[in-house]
């Protein structure tokens, strides 16, 4: 089971009676459905739709969210397991506002919030694509929330308080880049879902976007412009570069973003990821840094001795990194986030790097869970979190203990 | 065989003996396992006298040449050494025992090759005292205290231009190091 | 009941180095490829594990990632006189197992053979006359130096070789080793950091007239990313190279340099804990249909192929070819027939020299991180005033201080008790240790064929090592100790052993996994088994790529050969065999 990404939803996708109408009426001449299928791309759509080694858009595997397991349904135009008896105008209904065919309410596991933005002429390009997916047929029995979520009415209080319907609006000050990379970082792409801070309810808040974000067992840190936790410290062509091949000279993505860069960003062309490193850096946050933990502390010295005798022949004695091999942690943002989630999720299950055309080598940490106790991680990971010029919270052995549990 | 173990590694000023450093726990995990029982050997037969260039030609496993080995010396000394097994003897008259096997001096009852038997012996207690603590002998890396071996690390970056130095950090073992708990 | 697969281009028989270099270069062909492995899958961060990598009884005394006895052994004599016995543990060498081949553990040491050595019976004759090699069966390779440079320098940036050119297009580079044939270009990355022994013994040879340099290594000294695009790491000289895994990604092997790309790769299948059983010929005999292989649950597939590349380590490559009838088995009574023949070994020697007052860190170690001395190498010398042919480089290579097997102790201390404990302790910092790497030439009495008596565990017959150094090459080593005796004293240490290879081969102790020859190229099919492209005379679809392809062994690790003969057979099947598929590339 793939770990949590509870930004992928469940479109309701099953044989809702009633509507018979398929989708008509749409050109579907090349160049729309190739500019289509790149918005597929944008949309990152096979990321939960697509199982791991399964046929394109056939169906997912199973989600974890706070909630319970969410399964991605089979997208395909399968007019029985897939999406084949849908209008456009229901593709419309659930991207714009999260209802599907038959008036069903999606999860806002599927990103619908952030879909909302797009342009009408990209979902109606996208639309084309879908149509001239090889349908499969493949039965998803999308919904395993316990009650009371999985009555999906309740998803109507949500969106009375969460969910802003709207495209999105280009600011007439910035250059027509900047707004590129907003639309697609708000819209397509979905950035916020997993990078901006959740509410009780799993919405993302709009204050303080795209500075973190818990994800259970992995943190999608903070991708605003400050330097200390954020990407500020990057040049736009280390940020193409990570985003397109996975790794730069500061960080080597794994995890959910390493499958993000993998089916997403790494197809992206080369000016869209420009727009998106203009407006990344260019969003203001102002973490506080607090000061770094003494290096007479108990658990710091215990944890340079173990960062010494287990870490340093891959990240260097000053936690240097390796070119595209060992991401560097001397600087590094992802190890200086406000929670340690992400650090303690690859000390304890290990991590293999995304693989690219541009980076092949996918390479990877093992889990180091079998030789570090609770203790011991939480000091190998104050120490770095507090060397070499970084500074973060010192992590606790509980909060290591949380994680460790299966 | 505790005995036999406090004989090749006494313990003296440079470490602990060989019966407290494990070397006998190490044995007994080893006997049990796939090396005790030659599972990864090539065991068909037929079983020939061999050249000395042919290496080991029985068809006993390490487990089995054990058992009858120290069985027969045990034999050997209780009819040489009035009735002593070889634990019982004195350090001296077991040191000379094991010289005699080792220079294949005295004949062992049962068939057991004395020289041959030494010599598995000799390896596995070896093995023992130096193989990482997590096998059960070495214990608290005594052995690589002893020698200056650094033990389970993998980054002498920092060290490999300063020539003639003595290395400074203690042992690690793949199971870890007492300096990395707080105290 | 034996399951039809479907067919394949091709089918390749192990995937270690070669079989990875072939693959790789004819997926690009756009070729539908198969490997099949008989040992299991192995990747860096899960196999070579940085946390317990460091294990010297698992890994090296225990040998977990070499081939099993159990697996597949091989029987052994030093002559036809005696009766072969199985080798019921593995001694004097240690074939590896599994993806990554015996190139997982490997120590680095990549060298290139010289000209010399590729033309070594008409350069030899022409140089000193034809007596002086009579004893021996020595035979030209059928290609040239020239002709493999590409080759060497396409493996060489592949591996990220850490070195020194000696020679460049001619010119003689400082501090390289002037000995080489010359190169195209200097190696891809700067010599490793040395530690303190080489160093010292780059002094003292030096000092004696001779040409010591960096020994060129696959530990790399500094991050490298290759031709394929993928990434290696800086060596951290940790100590745990040969019969280990590299943990951290600084050693060259399949996994380090190929697989990541190779494997993704959609024209590729790869079936690993799949021991190849036989290569199907038709009834013509002249046309392999594929092979018959069998799985872990005991099923036995046939998998057709329209070429067979057999990748395996050299002694199984003959053993296949032997019992799949690929060619005619050598007769050492005759000196006729051509699989089996010019088996050879490596004719290595040692010395060491006890020291009071030196520290060497003797763990701070790269499995090829030292310096060389080729003075007395291959035609490096005149060999006029000797009674022998052929020669060594002599190595000053500190590969580990890994306790259980790496404790000198001086002359005539005793093996165990208190005394002994004081004398491993005196001396496991402060002895130097430099050895011979010595050529092996074949005679007509050294070869492999099938053992009449001993089965695998699938019932066919083991392989039969027939082998013992010949004179010359005893009365080489000779020669060449005494050349060892003469640096080590020139160190001045307190005293100092040296012992040169003697008559009658020793399967027991470790010696070298440097077996060479079996399944040799050459220009004429009557004595050698493949042509120059190491295609089969006999099978044309059939090729066999490996160091079973040497003619004899030099006094130098044969890695860089193999790897250069595979990039050279994978260019002959791209740009030749290929037109006429099945076709022989030589015809003689």
């Amino acid at each position: 089971m793939r770990t949590v990404k509870l930004f992928f939803a469940v479109l309701l996708g099953t044989t809702a009676a009633g509507s018979v109408f398929a989708g008509s009426g749409t050109p579907d001449d090349a160049s729309k459905i190739i500019r289509g299928r790149y918005q597929a791309v944008l949309g990152d759509c096979a990321g939960c739709h697509t199982k791991q080694g399964g046929a394109p858009f056939a169906g997912g595997a199973p989600l974890e969210t706070p909630f319970g397991a969410l399964v991605p349904p089979n997208i395909t135009p399968d007019p029985e397991t897939g999406i084949g008896t849908w209008s456009e105008a229901d593709f419309f209904s659930a991207m714009k506002r999260g209802i599907g065919h038959g008036g069903k309410r999606l999860y806002p596991a599927m990103p619908y919030p952030a879909y909302t933005k797009m342009h009408d002429a990209d979902i109606s390009d996208l639309w084309s694509y879908i149509r001239t997916i090889e349908p499969v047929h493949n039965a998803v029995k999308a919904n395993q929330l316990p009650f009371p979520f999985n009555i999906r009415l309740s998803m109507l209080g949500w969106n009375t308080i969460n969910f802003t319907e709207g495209e999105f609006k280009p600011d007439s000050q910035k250059s027509a880049e900047w707004n590129r990379g907003a639309y697609l970082v708000q819209g397509p792409g979905h950035c916020v879902t997993c990078h901006s801070p959740k509410s009780v309810l799993g919405a993302d808040e709009t204050d303080g976007a795209l500075t973190g974000a818990s994800l259970q067992g992995w943190y999608a840190p903070d991708i605003s412009g400050n330097s200390y936790t954020g990407i500020g410290g990057w040049s736009d062509d280390e940020v193409v570069g990570y985003l397109k091949t996975g790794a730069n000279n500061h960080s080597i993505a794994s995890g959910p973003m390493a499958e993000v860069i993998e089916n997403s960003t790494s197809a992206m062309k080369d000016e869209d990821l420009k727009a998106i490193a203009t407006y990344l850096k260019s969003i203001k946050s102002e973490p506080a840094k607090p000061a770094p933990v003494k290096s007479d502390d108990a658990h710091f010295q215990a944890g340079a001795l173990i960062y010494h005798d287990t870490c340093s022949a891959c990240h260097g004695g000053e936690g240097q990194g390796g070119r595209q091999l060992f991401p560097a942690l001397a600087g590094s943002p992802i190890v200086q986030q406000a929670d340690a989630e992400t650090l303690i999720h690859v000390v304890l299950n290990g991590s293999q790097a995304a693989r690219t055309a541009t980076a092949p080598t996918t390479p990877a940490m093992p889990s180091l869970a079998w030789r570090l106790n609770d203790q011991q991680v939480a000091d190998v990971l104050t120490y770095i979190r507090n060397s070499w010029g970084n500074a973060a919270p010192p992590v606790a052995s509980s909060k290591v203990a949380d994680q460790r549990k299966p | 065989m505790e005995a036999v173990a406090d004989r090749f590694i006494p313990a003296d000023d440079l470490s602990i003996g060989g019966r407290e450093a494990g070397c006998v726990l190490y044995l007994d995990r080893q006997l049990a396992g796939s090396y005790g029982q030659s599972s990864r050997l090539y065991m068909q037969g037929p079983f020939k006298p061999a050249l000395p260039t042919q290496g080991y030609q029985g068809q006993e496993t390490p487990a089995e040449r054990y058992r009858k080995g120290l069985a027969a010396l045990n034999r050997w000394t209780a009819e040489n050494k009035s009735g002593k097994s070889f634990a019982e003897l004195q350090p001296d008259e077991q040191d000379a025992v094991l010289k005699d096997m080792e220079a294949d001096k005295i004949k062992l009852p049962d068939g057991v090759a004395p020289k041959a038997f030494f010599g598995l012996m000799l390896t596995t207690v070896m093995e023992g005292f130096f193989a990482d603590p997590i096998y059960g002998g070495n214990k608290d890396m005594a052995s690589w205290k002893m020698l200056g071996f650094p033990g389970a690390r993998y980054d002498y970056r920092d060290h490999v231009s300063k020539h003639n130095q003595p290395y400074p950090l203690p042992p690690v073992s793949i199971a870890g190091s007492p300096a990395w708990l707080v105290k | 009941m034996t399951r039809i697969m479907p067919r394949k281009d091709v089918v390749i028989v192990g995937l270690g180095w070669t079989g990875s270099i072939l693959a790789h270069e004819l997926t690009e062909e756009g070729l539908d490829v198969l490997a099949i492995e008989r040992g299991p899958w192995r990747d860096t961060a899960t196999d070579f594990n940085i946390g317990y990598m460091q294990d010297e009884l698992r890994y090296a005394v225990r040998r977990d990632l070499f081939l099993q006895p159990v697996e597949e052994a091989m029987t052994m004599r030093n002559n036809t006189s005696q009766t072969a016995l199985p080798m019921r543990d593995y001694g004097s060498f240690l074939p590896g197992n599994g993806v990554g081949g015996a190139g997982v553990h490997w120590n680095g040491h990549t060298w290139r053979f010289w000209d010399s050595d590729f033309r070594i019976a008409s350069h030899l004759a022409e140089r000193y006359g034809p007596d002086k090699t009579r004893e021996l069966q020595l035979q030209d390779w059928g290609v040239t130096g020239a002709e493999l440079e590409g080759s060497y320098d396409r493996f060489e940036y592949l591996a990220g070789i850490s070195g020194k050119a000696g020679n460049i297009k001619g010119q003689i580079q400082p501090g390289g080793n002037p000995f080489e044939d010359p190169r195209s270009r200097d190696y891809p990355l700067p010599p490793l950091p040395m530690t303190y022994a080489p160093t010292l013994f780059a002094d003292v040879t030096r000092s004696m007239g001779l040409h010591p340099f960096p020994t060129p290594a696959a530990n790399l000294s500094k991050d490298y990313i290759n031709p394929l695009g993928i990434a290696m790491g800086q060596c951290t000289m940790c100590g745990f190279c040969e019969r280990f895994g590299c943990a951290n990604y600084s050693k060259s092997s399949a996994q380090t340099t190929i697989l990541p790309v190779l494997m993704r790769k959609k024209n590729f299948e790869l079936r690993t804990q799949s021991e190849v059983l036989h290569v199907d010929l038709d009834a013509s005999r002249k046309n392999a249909r594929g092979v018959t292989y069998v799985d872990t649950s005991g099923e036995e597939y046939f998998q057709p192929a329209d070429m067979v590349l057999l990748c395996a380590y050299g002694l199984h490559n003959v053993r296949l070819m032997l019992i799949s009838g690929i060619g005619v088995p050598y007769d050492p009574g005759t000196g006729e027939g051509t699989v089996g023949r010019n088996y050879c070994y490596q004719t290595n020697s040692g010395a060491q020299v006890f020291f009071d007052d030196k520290n060497f860190n003797p763990f701070i170690a790269a499995g090829a991180l030292g310096q060389t001395v080729d003075d007395y190498n291959g035609d490096a010398f005149d060999h006029g005033g000797v009674d022998f042919v052929g020669g060594a480089g002599i190595n000053c290579i500190p590969t580990n201080g890994r306790p259980i097997q790496t404790r000198p102790t001086a002359p005539g201390s005793p093996r165990w008790g208190s005394e002994w404990k004081k004398a491993t302790v005196q001396a496991y910092k402060s002895t130097l240790g430099f050895s011979s790497q010595g050529s092996s030439y074949p005679i007509r009495g050294n070869y492999l064929d099938l053992d009449p008596t001993y089965k695998d565990r699938f019932g066919r017959p083991l392989l039969r090592v027939t082998f013992d150094f010949p004179d010359n090459d005893v009365r080489m080593s000779a020669w060449i100790t005494g050349k060892m005796e003469e640096i080590a004293k020139s160190f001045g240490g307190r005293q100092y052993t040296a012992s040169p290879r003697k008559k009658g081969w020793d399967s027991v102790p470790y010696q070298s996994t440097h077996n060479t020859g079996g399944a040799i190229m050459g220009a004429d099919r009557k004595t050698s088994a493949i042509n120059k492209y190491l295609q089969s005379w006999d099978v044309p679809n059939v090729f066999v790529i490996g160091a079973s392809a040497f003619a004899h062994n030099a006094g130098k690790n044969p890695t860089g050969t193999v790897g250069a003969l595979a990039f050279h057979a994978a260019d002959a099947i791209r740009q030749q065999y290929l037109r006429n598929p099945g076709q022989p590339l030589v015809t003689a």
